[in-house]
């Protein structure tokens, strides 16, 4: 178990910068996952935790210790690779044991480790076979079980689970969720897939573009994201964004065909917005009723549980997710409504989180 | 997709068999020359059906080349180019692959060069390094003047001296510097995955351990059929052995094939000289037969 400290750390590959400066602190044991669209550098940023990569700039440290300049077998840490990366000539047992081999461990305490290690994961009738003739799965967890042997302070995951069929993928993340609860330590998991992201953490850390976008634990980054970036990358269907300017009496929406009538706290007249609202926030209501939002049905996704319903307001896709059985045809008109706290509002400029307007408007009130 | 149909696979069947007879025709030629006797041999056309002095011809062979020896030090001489070749190109190819140092990629050139450079052309620097080991260095004090400097600071006048001729080692490491091998190694270490490098980072291998318990293991095949064609070619070395070897006790059985060729004026013993000329080829072709399995997967592909 161990803490992780991260303090503006940057990873420059020769003149182009991809990590710049993230902040971090990870507390024991617990499970954080880094979440992040492709190319945004969370693997760069493992990878340095890892010391697999240089640090460029300042510093990381593993239970208050710079390890900036220790070597990957000095931090403590052990890393579970997204192509497994098992030794192909090894057997799996050797394969687990290989750390301790390189460690000087007696070939009997090793035997015995990899032994206990094998149960844990169910491996034990598979020990002398090559990772060649092992499925996905089980390749997985004989990564797991090289990780795990060495009772490392920090475990670190590469999208371990991306090679996997999606009912696989649902089995290990519960048994890395078990694994994690049985061993305590402290884990980092990386991943570009949100489901997987929501339900494995403890603690989700949302980056893009080589910044951190926002720490928090799954329900906060969904309910209250930090930025426009993450309100529409965590979620699917993605939150409906629809851009709009501050009038004097609340937002219009839309180049002006519609009209959110909120208070403008403190924003100036003028100032462009973004205003977001979740596809399962969408009440769908008759066309007509009082204060709703008229829209055209496109298409309906059936999700069994529920359905998606894609409607186009003034040309603007908008989405709605409801378990209700409804089947509107495609090209009747529907009425939307939604309450005004699960309006999100974001600074078309910066793109950041704008509070103001929650906490001064008593009643929501749309004019469609 | 290549077509299968009866008249095809007739026709390609009927092409690799006209093949394999234009290939295996001398072999078999030498054979049956080697059986006849010398009134036989010389007859015009040769009849192609075996004799009856196969035995006696190669027993002559051997006791008049005294092929015995030879073999031995031709094995010794192949082997050891072939099992140097397998090492020394490991580990340059490793070095060239894991590391980044200031002048790789000048190392890697010089290393290239030899590929165009091959011993033949060569031959007469080499014959001056082998025949003094120290002469470039020799050189290079005698032109700065150290060795003159040296001479008059302790009186003791510098003369390197270190003669590699009639030795194995003479025989042996000029075969072995060659780049050949560094390049099989390298294209392969290059399909190794950068994760299984890191991995054993992780699992706190070094660079040498690394080398040792993953990438040798892996490039086995790589080292079978490189050992397999350094043999063969080390094997069949004429031009190098005949120059440094003056010492019939380090001499080599291809050079001394020549010894059973009838000389002007001589008997014509065809028959002996062909029944020498299979017993030198046996060994390789016994090398190929039992590295075969290895040899061919370590060139045509890598295993995933
Ligand atoms: N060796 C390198 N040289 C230059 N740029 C690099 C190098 N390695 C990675 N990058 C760049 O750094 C950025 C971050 O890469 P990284 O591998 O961390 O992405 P990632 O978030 O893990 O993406 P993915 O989900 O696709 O794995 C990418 O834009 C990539 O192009
Ligand atoms: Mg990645």
């Amino acid at each position: 178990m161990a803490s992780i400290t991260i303090r503006g750390v940057k990873k420059n590959y020769a003149k182009t910068q991809v990590v710049h400066g993230v902040d971090l602190d990870f507390t024991s044991g617990e499970f954080v996952v880094i979440l992040g669209p492709s190319g945004c550098g969370k693997s760069t940023l493992l990878r340095m935790i890892a010391g697999l990569e240089e640090i460029s700039d300042g510093t990381i440290a593993i239970d208050g210790k710079v390890v900036n300049k220790l070597e990957p077998r000095e931090r403590g840490c052990a890393m579970v690779f997204q192509n497994y990366a098992l030794y192909p000539h090894m057997s799996v047992a050797q394969n687990i044991g290989y750390s301790l081999k390189v460690a000087g461990v007696p070939s009997a305490e090793r035997a015995q480790r990899i032994q206990a290690v094998a149960r844990v994961l169910e491996l034990e009738h598979l020990l002398d076979r090559k990772p060649m003739a092992l499925s996905g799965g089980q390749r997985q967890r004989v990564a797991m079980g090289r990780a795990m042997i060495r009772e490392p302070k920090v475990f670190l995951f590469d999208e371990p689970l991306s090679n996997l069929d999606a009912k696989l993928r649902v089995q290990m993340r519960s048994e890395i969720r078990k694994l994690h609860r049985r061993l305590n330590a402290t884990s980092v998991f990386v991943t570009h897939d949100q489901v997987e992201a929501m339900t494995l953490a403890d603690r989700l850390v949302v980056m893009n573009a080589g910044r951190v976008e926002q720490v928090g634990t799954p329900a906060e980054v969904y309910s209250r994201p930090a930025s426009r970036f993450v309100a529409t990358f965590v979620g699917a269907p993605a939150m409906n964004m629809l851009e709009g300017e501050v009038t004097l009496d609340g937002v219009s929406l839309l180049g002006g065909s519609r009209k959110l009538n909120v208070s403008r706290a403190g924003l100036s007249v003028g100032a462009k917005v973004a205003v977001g609202v979740r596809p399962e926030a969408m009440r769908m209501v008759a066309p007509g009723t009082p204060g709703a939002l008229e829209a055209t049905v496109d298409l309906i996704e059936e999700l069994g549980a529920g359905r998606v319903i894609y409607v186009d307001l003034d040309g603007a896709p908008f989405s709605i997710v409801t378990s209700e059985i409804v089947h509107p045809e495609p090209g009747s008109t529907v009425g939307l409504q939604f309450t005004e706290s699960d309006l999100h509002f974001f600074s078309s400029e910066t793109g950041g989180r704008l509070d103001v307007f929650r906490a001064s408007v008593p009643e929501p009130a749309l004019q469609g | 997709m290549v077509e299968r149909t009866p008249i095809l696979n007739f026709f390609t069947h009927l092409i690799l068999f006209v093949g394999f007879i234009f290939c295996v025709a001398p072999f078999v030629i030498v054979a049956i020359a080697a059986s006849h006797n010398l009134k036989d041999v010389n007859d015009v056309p040769m009849s192609l059906l075996p004799g009856s002095d196969f035995w006696v011809n190669i027993k002559t062979a051997w006791t008049t080349a005294d092929l015995g020896p030879k073999l031995l030090n031709s094995f010794i001489m192949a082997f050891g180019v072939a099992a140097g070749k397998v090492i020394i190109s490991a580990l340059t190819a490793f070095s060239i692959v894991y590391f980044r140092y200031p002048g790789r990629m000048l190392i890697f050139w010089l290393i290239f060069i030899t590929l165009m450079l091959p011993l033949e052309v060569r031959i007469v620097p080499t014959y001056a390094v082998v025949a003094n080991v120290f002469e470039p260095y020799q050189t290079i004090m005698d032109l700065t003047g150290l060795s003159w400097l040296i001479e008059k600071l302790s009186g003791v006048q510098v003369q390197l001296s270190l003669g590699l001729l009639n030795s194995y080692s003479g025989l042996i490491l000029p075969l072995v510097a060659t780049a050949t091998g560094t390049f099989l190694y390298r294209q392969f270490f290059l399909t190794v995955p950068d994760e299984l490098t890191e991995a054993a980072r992780m699992d706190g291998a070094g660079a040498l351990r690394f080398f040792v318990d993953i990438l040798l293991p892996l490039s086995r095949n790589n080292m079978a059929a490189l050992g397999t064609i350094m043999f063969l070619w080390a094997w069949n070395q004429y031009l190098w052995p005949l120059l440094i070897t003056t010492d019939q006790s380090h001499a080599m059985a291809v050079t001394e094939l020549k010894q059973l060729i009838p000389n002007v004026g001589g008997a014509p013993e065809w028959h002996i000289a062909m029944a020498g000329t299979l017993i030198v080829m046996l060994p390789p072709l016994f090398v190929v037969v039992l590295m075969q399995r290895w040899f061919v997967r370590g060139l045509i592909a890598t295993e995933k």
